[in-house]
């Protein structure tokens, strides 16, 4: 483990998590380990829908390049996603087809949402507008800004990554987490 | 590439296919039922609406200075000239007339904004053709023009750029310096965009006859803007119904031929290069220009004072208060302005009956108004071409939507 | 060809319709008639087919509500002839209590979604039209949002408090809303 931390090139490499170390093994509970593989492998299903979408845009591109935080791989198949990124105005027409996509991803998943439009409705307090996302689905981390900056985008992302490396194995079976999705009418 | 086109026959199976609306490569939420003889698309059934934002029923009950950012959120590609055709609506209303360097300035950005509007579209295609190259390299571009938004504004995309009668500051010496460097720099990166697609067999096999429509169809489902440019019609609001200082520059307008996805392809690449001549020559009026530093007209009763007048005087600060609160005078009447938009004609229809809001307000969007074609051009054609000739008409859906 | 002015189209437009057009206005750079909208379609169609004037391009269609008017639900279209570059204002007014326009679908092939809209928007039905449904909203919405007696907030707010601005907390709480439904 040691010499891959001490790579003499420029690749960064993920820091291993506490453990106890000795010649030939490594050992540490394993919930950090798969906490440190799923953080560092989202695969994003971007939920486009208007203007926050050409700031995600620009958050793959070149310029920004999301794929330093490994999630170059975009799921466009909800199932196969891990996290469901919101961006943008969710009409109420849209709504269902939202509830749909997170209905179909598996679990573990979790929900980013992304501007202001997502999170609240945002300027658009109006009669075919959803205020927020989290009256269907629950969410996760709130993305500001309208639209938020691209720097802001990675920073919703390395929040995601944080409560991925953190949870505990045994969230989704919880009382707690079954509960939740319940208050959603979701099963 | 021209499957031969089929009727619905009664007899014969067909697959449904339900495209959209979170599909990846619609390029936004349309959705789009189609009835599929194989990989040939039979029927469709379009429905539209999954981002309907109320702009027009908001509009109403804002006032005129608030309406600005809503117009951002139409075509978000090219906010700047939303917000400024809408600032030019007002000012129509007010009789309002505006110093020369702001017309030019004005011009500058609108031009930008054309070729960042243009710049997505073009490199979409490329992407829907399978080659992603080319628009890693242009996006780099793109960052820069919102970086020189950013200097003027503070805002990359939602720009709400400009005031009613100009702009909230005089551009700073680092806005001129980025401009330069981007006329400098672009063409070259824009050159090299175009030899990767604009002779590559794949590409012109791929797009060439994808998606045609005819000027006689394109004029009775009013297209306007490089769609309807494509299919051979010069109307360009820029030339006939010149606003701002338009007049005083010349610039070509590219028409296509075939109206197909290739030729919409060209258009607006050629287009990017007037665009840029555009900015040259309004840079060259602007040095020749006597006036370096007016950046807003008289307006006192829509123009919002500078801030150290607001603290010090008192007059100031009763002007600063009534437009802030929007309670300032308009003249009764309607007037209906357009401007040419990255999408075509974007026009704005305002009644106003003398109150703080508009009473009426609606924005003719030219995305809503040609995406109805869409049915039509796709029929008879196979699935792929139909996703190309999406994202070459470049319907965007928050204006689509409204 | 000659470009026609402003005064011949008035003038061939009376001659031909008469009594049918109420009154012509000017209001900035555009000349706005007022129709009876019995000649609704009628006056597109020798507008398009008229080989001198050719307006062939609807710019746009819209609806506009006056709740004080007697006549409160106002149809707007305009036209350009892209030819000689002439832009004309057309408006037709209705009183009735279930409004009906015909249809321009029958001219121009662009008027379809925008008359969707209207309806969508208005309540305006268009007699004539091929696909008549709501086309922005969804389908089972029970009002038509742009007359002016509907608000434009939504009803499901519940953290707003706007009693300077007419809107009050207890109208949008939860337990009023839920006791409502």
């Amino acid at each position: 483990m040691s010499e891959i931390i001490n790579n003499p090139s420029d690749i960064k490499v993920v820091k291993a998590p506490e453990g106890f170390e000795g010649p030939g093994f490594f050992a540490t509970s394993l919930d950090k380990v798969v906490g440190m593989a799923r953080k560092n492998s989202i695969w994003p299903l971007p939920f486009a829908t208007s203007c926050c979408g050409i700031e995600f845009m620009a958050t793959m591109a070149s310029t920004y390049d999301l794929a330093r935080f490994g999630s170059e791989r975009l799921s466009f198949s909800p199932r196969q996603a891990d996290l469901l990124m919101v961006m943008g105005t969710i009409a109420k027409k849209m709504g269902p087809v939202l509830r749909q996509v997170y209905e179909q991803m598996a679990e573990p998943r979790w929900v980013l949402s992304v501007g202001a439009c997502a999170s609240s409705g945002g300027i658009f307090d109006s009669y075919s507008v959803l205020q927020g996302i989290d009256h269907i689905i629950p969410v996760d981390v709130y993305v500001p800004g309208c639209p938020p900056r691209p720097e802001q985008i990675i920073d919703g992302i390395i929040n995601i990554q944080d409560l991925i490396q953190n949870e505990s194995l045994r969230r989704r079976n919880s009382p707690e987490y079954k509960q939740l999705l319940a208050s959603y009418g979701i099963e | 590439m021209n499957p031969t086109i089929k009727q619905e026959e009664k007899h014969k199976d067909y697959t449904t296919l339900n495209l959209g609306p979170t599909h990846p490569a619609t390029h936004g939420i349309f959705q789009n039922v189609l009835t599929m003889d194989g990989e040939i698309i039979v029927n469709s059934e379009p429905t539209i609406g999954y981002i309907h934002r109320a702009f027009e029923k908001l509009a109403e009950h804002k006032p005129f200075y608030q309406v600005t950012p809503l117009t951002d959120r139409m075509n978000y590609c090219s906010s700047p000239i939303n917000n400024m055709g809408w600032h030019m609506t007002v000012e129509k209303l007010l009789k309002a007339e505006l110093p020369p360097r702001v017309e030019y300035m004005r011009i500058v950005i609108m031009e930008l904004a054309r070729i960042s509007d243009h710049i997505v579209c073009n490199s979409v295609i490329g992407v829907d053709t399978g080659a992603m190259t080319g628009f890693l390299y242009v996006f780099t571009w793109r960052e820069f023009i919102y970086e020189i938004y950013e200097d003027i504004c503070g805002a990359r995309l939602t720009t709400n750029i400009g005031r009613i009668g100009g702009f909230e500051r005089d551009f700073s010496e680092i806005v001129w310096r980025k401009i330069d460097k981007f006329l400098e720099e672009f063409p070259a990166q824009l050159k090299e965009f175009e030899n990767l697609l604009m002779r590559n067999r794949i590409f012109m096999d791929r797009t060439i006859a994808c998606g045609p429509i005819s000027a006689e169809r394109a004029l009775a489902y009013s297209f306007s803007g490089p769609n309807l440019r494509a299919a051979g019609v010069d109307y360009d609001v820029r030339v006939m119904n010149p606003y701002s200082a338009y007049k005083e520059f010349d610039f070509d307008i590219p028409i296509g031929t075939q109206g197909d996805t290739y030729d919409r392809f060209m258009v607006r690449q050629e287009e990017m290069w007037q665009s840029m001549s555009i900015i040259r020559q309004a840079l060259e009026k602007l040095k020749k220009l006597e006036d370096k530093t007016s950046f807003h007209a008289d307006l006192p009763s829509f123009y919002l004072p500078p801030k150290e007048d607001v603290y010090n005087d008192m007059e100031a600060l009763i002007y600063h208060f009534k437009i802030v609160m929007g309670e300032t005078d308009v003249p009764k009447g309607e007037v209906y302005h357009c401007v040419e938009g990255g999408n075509g004609e974007l026009g704005f229809y305002l009644i106003s009956d003398g109150g703080r809001q508009p009473f009426r307000l609606h924005f003719r969007r030219p995305c809503f108004i040609y995406y109805q074609a869409y049915k039509e051009m796709i029929k008879g054609s196979y699935l792929s071409d139909a996703i190309l000739t999406m994202s070459s008409m470049n319907v965007i859906a928050g204006e689509l939507d409204a | 060809m000659e470009k026609p002015t402003i005064e011949e189209i008035i003038n061939a437009l009376s001659e031909k319709f008469g009594s049918g057009i109420f009154e012509w206005n000017r209001e900035y750079d555009f000349h706005i008639a007022t129709v009876d909208k019995q000649i609704w379609v009628q006056i597109f169609r020798f507008l398009y087919e008229n080989e001198k004037f050719r307006f062939r391009y609807l710019t746009t269609l819209c609806g506009v509500h006056y709740p004080d008017a007697p006549q409160p639900f106002c149809l707007v279209g305009q036209v350009h002839s892209l030819e000689h570059n002439l832009r004309l204002r057309f408006k037709t007014f209705s009183n009735e209590h279930h409004v009906e326009f015909d249809s321009l679908t029958g001219v121009f092939p662009a008027a379809n979604w925008m008359e969707r809209e209207t309806y969508d928007f208005y309540g305006y039905r268009f007699h004539g039209h091929p696909d008549l449904k709501r086309i922005l909203n969804v389908d089972d919405m029970d009002y038509f949002p742009m007359r002016k007696e509907y608000p434009v907030e939504d009803r499901t707010r519940y953290d707003k408090d706007d009693t300077m601005f007419g809107r009050k907390r207890s109208d949008f709480d939860r337990k009023t809303l839920m006791e409502k439904k």
